[in-house]
């Protein structure tokens, strides 16, 4: 890590009042939407602070979604490598199986207090979705989520979860059909109708105010965390790691530690099955800094500034920008992004399972591969925090149906 | 003089016609450009197709993915438009996202739009604040006009600023939607229209979104010093028939 002043690592002077982390973020918008996403601004920043805002969303966390979620050592995966301890943040646990709940709450409770009537949002592998669309439903708004054509098929229980919750899935069907497209319809429909309607989009990514906003209602992940392992070994863990699709959950356990640099933080992107173009979708990796969705990131993106087709086994880390924060993060070399091949976090998927009956979440194996590949050359005494961020029954049919052969199934 | 300045000297009730760069065909975008010309439209506004267009309805958004699949991009378009000047007088206007630029590079793309005779620049997702911080110098040294779009929610204050730190014209939205919106004046636009008239600014103003048809022109034209025409055009592009017997019956039955 550079030196670099810890003030600027501090979430109350980040990002600026422009929504830049460094140069990154911001809102490039059309002057249709600028109006819009400073209502949301002004609306998040009057209540964060309120005290009966806080108490809902604290009462909600509690004994809605079950946290705080357990800090689990993974003894077993740990004997097995040999090295450092591997614990697992247990986000898989949360109602609705991911930590995409913890921002849909407080995105429904913030859309309920600015007397909107439906929460809309894209979805990737539909977490997000589900996790919205059940916010949707507890505090009573109508939900549109909007969904690549191709997600929609290899995501099937999680669209029927999102019907069963009362919510209306939409088929994104031009272009890839995936997450970015489903973007692009859904600040489409936001357009159509701002008044009765708010965009929660689903990650650490787009204009001004989400990138904060949402990295705000996931850090609590972060605070637990901290607690947990200072309870659980007595120090600070030696490593902290993450996958990074947008860089919700990443964002969300990392915020607690980028202050103290005795924490290596690693964020984890999908290497696909190979490094050439349109093959992967490790933004930080290989991207260079553009716009897309009305922020400033690192980006794929081909030589005419389009952005580049993505490909990973993990849905819900299928996009060719990634949070500001994240982009910021790398240039100041705080956190160290590598990637994670679709091989290697299939057999992660299927490691965590058969060895401490865990059944990860595709996104999340790309964390779990991460800290297998680094265990054993760690010594005993140190640790590593896998943010386990979603669990892997919406993955199942697809694994076994792809590579099930090559695991006895 | 430059020429957007000239025109808004020369004429009243402008008519500036939006399309995008290779629609339907890759090689249509200067033959259009003739025709439209020789049809009687004033202004030009062509779009650079991005895949991720947020301020473009359906139709805008269709004919860019279109335009791309068939091969356009900004290196392309510059190529195309490398002998413009001598087939073109009226002043034309690029129409892109940021992102096409960024990639591109600021400094290259303000040169060559100088180099090709392209007037004007309109970028609506590159925030006021970067443009002046980080973009408006290097426009200003190659005497490309920046545009930029005000809503009926954009304060007086920010309408003032953009008066006072751009020159060429001003883009009123006339309502706070996505291109291609519904037809017809609603009170809020009318006072939204009279209240930027009343801010007497400098430069001129052009009122764009929900017009296609001769009544919306006309009616428009009450307001400001002329009218954009973008989803409307871009439809008629689409639909079968000669591509330039189309464009003239239409520009014919617009300016009525």
């Amino acid at each position: 890590m550079e030196k670099v002043d810890k003030a600027l690592l501090d979430a109350s002077v980040m990002p600026d009042k422009n929504g830049f982390f460094g140069e990154y973020g911001g809102r490039f918008v059309p002057p249709m939407l600028e109006p819009l996403m400073q209502e949301i601004t002004d609306a998040y920043q009057k209540i964060k602070d309120d005290p009966v805002f806080k108490e809902e969303l604290l009462y909600l966390q509690k004994h809605y979604t079950g946290r705080p979620s357990p800090l689990f050592y993974a003894k077993n995966l740990t004997n097995k490598l040999g090295g450092a301890k591997i614990y697992l943040k247990r986000e898989d646990l949360n109602h609705t199986g991911a930590h995409k709940i913890n921002h849909c709450l407080g995105e429904a409770l913030l859309a309920k207090k600015m007397g909107k009537k439906k929460l809309i949002a894209e979805t990737g592998a539909g977490q997000h979705g589900v996790a919205l669309a059940t916010a949707a439903a507890l505090v009573g708004l109508e939900c549109d989520i909007y969904m690549g054509e191709v997600d929609i098929k290899k995501e099937h229980p999680n669209v029927v979860r999102m019907g069963i919750l009362g919510a209306k899935v939409i088929p994104a069907t031009h272009g890839l059909k995936t997450l970015k497209e489903a973007v692009d319809a859904a600040f489409e429909a936001y357009l159509k109708d701002p008044v009765n309607q708010l965009y929660a989009i689903g990650s650490v990514v787009g204009p001004h105010p989400f990138p904060m906003m949402v990295r705000d209602f996931q850090s609590i992940v972060g605070v637990e965390a901290k607690e947990q392992i200072l309870e659980a070994e007595g120090k600070a863990p030696d490593n902290v790691v993450a996958c990074v699709g947008g860089g919700s959950n990443a964002i969300g356990i990392f915020s607690a530690f980028l202050d103290d640099e005795s924490v290596k933080i690693h964020g984890i992107e999908p290497a696909g099955t190979s490094f050439k173009t349109g093959e992967h979708a490790a933004t930080l990796s290989l991207g260079k800094p553009g716009m897309i969705h009305g922020f400033k990131c690192y980006l794929l993106q081909d030589e005419n500034g389009e952005p580049a087709p993505v490909n990973t086994v993990a849905s819900g880390l299928d996009y060719p920008g990634v949070g500001p924060q994240h982009s910021y993060l790398k240039d100041i070399k705080r956190v160290n992004y590598d990637s994670i091949t679709d091989k290697e976090a299939i057999d992660a998927f299927f490691e965590l399972s058969r060895y401490e009956g865990i059944i990860p979440a595709l996104e999340s194996a790309h964390a779990v591969a991460y800290a297998i590949k680094i265990a054993a050359d760690l010594p005993k005494d140190q640790t590593i925090v896998v943010n386990l961020s979603g669990r892997g029954d919406k993955d199942i049919d697809y694994v076994v149906e792809k590579y099930g052969n090559d695991y006895g199934l | 003089m430059n020429r957007i300045k000239q025109l808004f000297q020369d004429k009243k009730d402008i008519l500036s016609i939006y399309y995008t760069a290779g629609y339907p065909n890759l090689g249509d975008t200067v033959p259009i450009l003739e025709t439209l010309e020789k049809s009687g439209a004033d202004l030009v506004e062509i779009g650079i197709p991005f895949s991720d267009p947020l301020a473009d309805g359906p139709t805008i958004q269709h004919s860019g993915e279109t335009a791309l699949k068939n091969g356009m991009s900004l290196n392309v378009l510059f190529e195309q438009l490398a002998e413009v000047r001598s087939k073109v007088k009226m002043p034309l206007i690029l129409m892109g996202y940021i992102n096409t630029v960024h990639k591109y590079g600021i400094e290259a793309f303000a040169e060559k739009c100088n180099e090709v005779g392209v007037d004007g620049v309109i970028l609506p997702d590159l925030p006021f604040q970067v443009y002046l911080d980080e973009y408006k110098d290097t426009f200003d040294k190659f005497g490309v006009s920046n545009i930029f779009l005000i809503t009926p929610q954009t304060p007086d204050a920010r309408i003032k600023l953009i008066d006072e730190k751009t020159n060429g014209f001003i883009y009123m939205v006339s309502s706070a939607s996505v291109t291609g919106a519904k037809k017809g004046l609603s009170d809020e636009q009318l006072a939204y229209f009279d209240r930027v008239n009343q801010l007497n600014l400098d430069n001129p103003a052009l009122i764009g979104f929900g017009i296609g048809d001769n009544a919306s022109y006309k009616e428009t034209c009450k307001f400001a010093d002329g009218a954009i025409i973008g989803s409307a055009f871009v439809k008629l592009l689409g639909e079968s028939g000669d591509l330039h017997q189309n464009i003239q019956s239409f520009i014919k039955s617009i300016k009525g």
